[in-house]
C-alpha cells in the first residue's frame, strides 16, 4: 500500500485572511476610482486599479479558487461600468486571480522586488488575455496590441501596486 | 473522485471562464433593435451598477466643481479686465464676421428651397455634466447626470460648442452613458468640407477618430474639415467633426486609406455637454428673424448696387445712403440718349407725325419728302418701359 504524500510549504500553510469589510470596499473602492480618476486626469486610465487589487488578494489568500471567485467579482464589476460586453474583465481577471494565487503559494510574494516582477508579468499576461478575448472571442478584427503601450502600461501599474500592496498589507489578518 | 480532488482548483477556474463566455456569446448576438445594444437583463444590471456607483460620482463631481468654482470665481481672478476688453473686441469681430456668414447663409436657403431638400436644425437640448468615465482604454464611454428623466432617449447626439461628442448609448432615469466617437464601436456619417466626399467615421482602439472606407483621393489634403453629413439619422447635419489630420494607406484594409481626423472637441477634457433632445424642419424663430432681417439688407443691397441711377431726388442722402456710400455733393444729373439726326427724313421718322388734334379726316398729313421734321433733332424723352 502506498502512502501519498504531499508536500505544503510554509507559505502554502500561511494563507492570509481578511475582514468583510476590506474585502467588500477594496475592490468596490478601486472600481470606483478607476472610474473617476480619468475623469480627473485622463492619462491615469493607463492604470488599472482594479487589477492591482485582484493580483494582491490573490497572492496574499493563496487559494485558487478564492483568487478565481475575487478576480472574477472585481472584472465583471468593472464591465458592467463599460459599454463593453459583460466577462470580458470578468475573464481576464479570473484567469489573474487563479495564476496569481498559485504562483503565490509556491515563491515568496512579500518581497518587493517579487511583486514588481509579478505585477509587471501579470499585467502584461491581461493585456495578452484581453487580446485574445476580443480578438478571437468576440472577433473585433481592429484589435491590436500595441506593445509599448502595453509595456508602458505594465510599469505604470507596477509602480502603483508597490505602495498599494504595501498599504493593504496593513489590513490583513495572519492565520 | 480523486481527479476531481486533485484538479479541483483547475476545474473550478474553467467552469467559471466557460459561464462567463457563454454570457459573452448570448450578449453579442445580434441586437434586434438598434436602440438597445444590450438585452433587457444586462441592461437591468446596468443600471444596479450604474445607480450604486452615481451618487459617489454625483458627489466627487459636486466636490470638485465646487473647489474649483472658488478657485477660479473668487481667488484668481488675475487678466479678468484685460481678459473682457479682449473678448468685447474679439465680440465686434465675430459680429462683423456672423453678418457676412449670413449672406451666405441665405443663399444657401435659397439653393436648398430651389433643390426641395429637407434639412434638420438642432431644436431643443439638454445640458449635462460629466460626471465619469468607464475608467477603460478599452472603452470610451462618458457618464451624465441626466437620464430618462430629463427627456434622453438612447442614439440622441451629444455635442458641445465646439462639435459632436458621441451619442448616448445607456440611458437610466438619472443618468446616461455617452459612446464617444472615439470608442471602438463608434461611428458617425461625414462630409468632407471642401470636396464634399461622404463617408464613415469610426474609433480605434488607441482612441483616435478615423475615416477607413474611402480608397486613396489626392483631393482629400490634411487640414480639411470634416462635418457631419446627417445621413446616420442621429447627427444633424453640418455640426463640426474635426479636421483632417493624416492620410495613410490602411494596412488592414486594402486599398483604403487611413484618414486620421483631429476632433474638433478635447475628448479627454470634456465637462459640460448638449444633448440634442429633438430636431425640427425649420430654423428657431430667433434664428428666423435673423435671417429676415438679413433678407431684407441682402434685396436693399442688391437694388442699390444694380440700379445706381435711380434715386430719390427729394432726399439725395437716403438714396445715397442706401448704397452704403458718402452722400453726393452734386446731383448726378440723369443720361438721356441723343439719336443721330436723320439724313432723309420721311413719313416715318420720329417727331414728322402731326398730333392727332391737328389732323383732318381725308387730308395730307404726311410730311412732304425733303421737308426737315421740326423736332427731330430734339427728340422726346425716352419715356419708362418703351420698347426700342
Amino acid at each position: 500500500m502506498m502512502v501519498t504524500r504531499s508536500y505544503m510549504s510554509r507559505r502554502e500553510v500561511e494563507q492570509q485572511s481578511f475582514s468583510l469589510s476590506v474585502t467588500v470596499l477594496v475592490p468596490l473602492g478601486a472600481v470606483l476610482l478607476q472610474v473617476l480618476l480619468p475623469r480627473v486626469f485622463h492619462g491615469l486610465a493607463i492604470l488599472d486599479l482594479p487589477f492591482i487589487v485582484t493580483l494582491f488578494f490573490a497572492i496574499s489568500r493563496r487559494s485558487p479558487i478564492a483568487g478565481t471567485v475575487t478576480g472574477a467579482a472585481i472584472g465583471l464589476l468593472q464591465d458592467v461600468l463599460t459599454g463593453q460586453p459583460i466577462g470580458v474583465n470578468g475573464m481576464a481577471k479570473s484567469v489573474i486571480g487563479y495564476a496569481g494565487a498559485s504562483l503565490g503559494s509556491r515563491i515568496d510574494v512579500d518581497n518587493t522586488s517579487t511583486r514588481a516582477l509579478l505585477a509587471f508579468g501579470f499585467s502584461l499576461l491581461q493585456s495578452v488575455l484581453l487580446y485574445l478575448i476580443e480578438r478571437r472571442l468576440l472577433g473585433i478584427r481592429a484589435f491590436h496590441l500595441m506593445w509599448l503601450h502595453e509595456l508602458l502600461r505594465a510599469a505604470a501599474n507596477t509602480a502603483v501596486a508597490l505602495p498599494v500592496c504595501f498599504l493593504l498589507d496593513r489590513t490583513r489578518h495572519q492565520e | 473522485m480523486d481527479f476531481l480532488t486533485e484538479y479541483k482548483n483547475a476545474l473550478f477556474l474553467i467552469a467559471v471562464l466557460l459561464a462567463q463566455a457563454i454570457a459573452l456569446a448570448v450578449q453579442v448576438r445580434s441586437p434586434v433593435d438598434a436602440s438597445k445594444p444590450d438585452g433587457p437583463s444586462v441592461r437591468l444590471i446596468r443600471m444596479w451598477a450604474m445607480t450604486s456607483v452615481t451618487p459617489v460620482e454625483r458627489v466627487t463631481h459636486a466636490f470638485g466643481s465646487g473647489a474649483g468654482h472658488a478657485w477660479s470665481e473668487y481667488i484668481d481672478l488675475r487678466h479678468v479686465r484685460q481678459q473682457n476688453k479682449d473678448l468685447q473686441q474679439q465680440l465686434a469681430r465675430v459680429r462683423i464676421d456672423e453678418a457676412a456668414m449670413a449672406e451666405d447663409a441665405l443663399q444657401g436657403r435659397r439653393l436648398q428651397a430651389m433643390l426641395g431638400f429637407k434639412e434638420s436644425y438642432v431644436g431643443t437640448t439638454v445640458a449635462a455634466q460629466v460626471i465619469g468615465t468607464s475608467g477603460s482604454e478599452q472603452s470610451r464611454v462618458l457618464t451624465i447626470d441626466k437620464g430618462s428623466r430629463d427627456g434622453l432617449r438612447p442614439d440622441m447626439a451629444v455635442i458641445t460648442q465646439d462639435g459632436i461628442v458621441g451619442k448616448l448609448r445607456d440611458v437610466f432615469p438619472a443618468t446616461s452613458e455617452v459612446l464617444e466617437i472615439n470608442d471602438q464601436s463608434s461611428g458617425a456619417g461625414v462630409v468632407l468640407a471642401t470636396t464634399r466626399i461622404r463617408a464613415i467615421l469610426r474609433g480605434t482602439l488607441a482612441g483616435r477618430v478615423q475615416i477607413g472606407n474611402l480608397t486613396a483621393d489626392s483631393r482629400i489634403q490634411p487640414g480639411e474639415q470634416v462635418l457631419t453629413s446627417g445621413g446616420d439619422q442621429v447627427y444633424p447635419r453640418g455640426l463640426p467633426v474635426g479636421v483632417v489630420e493624416s492620410i495613410a494607406p490602411d494596412p488592414d484594409h486594402q486599398p483604403y486609406s487611413a484618414i486620421r481626423v483631429h476632433p474638433a472637441v478635447d475628448l479627454d477634457r470634456v465637462a459640460e455637454v448638449l444633448v440634442i433632445t429633438g430636431t425640427q424642419s425649420d430654423l428657431s424663430q430667433a434664428a428666423q428673424q435673423d435671417m429676415a432681417t438679413a433678407e431684407v439688407q441682402h434685396a436693399a443691397d442688391l437694388s442699390a448696387a444694380r440700379l445706381p441711377g435711380i434715386h430719390d431726388d427729394a432726399n439725395p442722402a437716403a438714396a445715397a445712403g442706401a448704397n452704403g456710400a458718402a452722400p453726393a455733393t452734386t446731383p448726378i444729373a440723369p443720361v438721356v440718349p441723343h439719336p443721330l439726326p436723320v439724313l432723309h427724313p420721311d413719313r416715318f421718322t420720329s417727331g414728322s407725325t402731326p398730333p392727332a388734334t391737328e389732323m383732318t379726316p381725308g387730308g395730307a398729313n404726311s410730311v412732304q419728302n425733303g421737308q426737315s421734321a421740326p423736332s427731330s433733332t430734339q427728340p422726346r424723352p425716352s419715356q419708362p418701359g418703351a420698347t426700342k
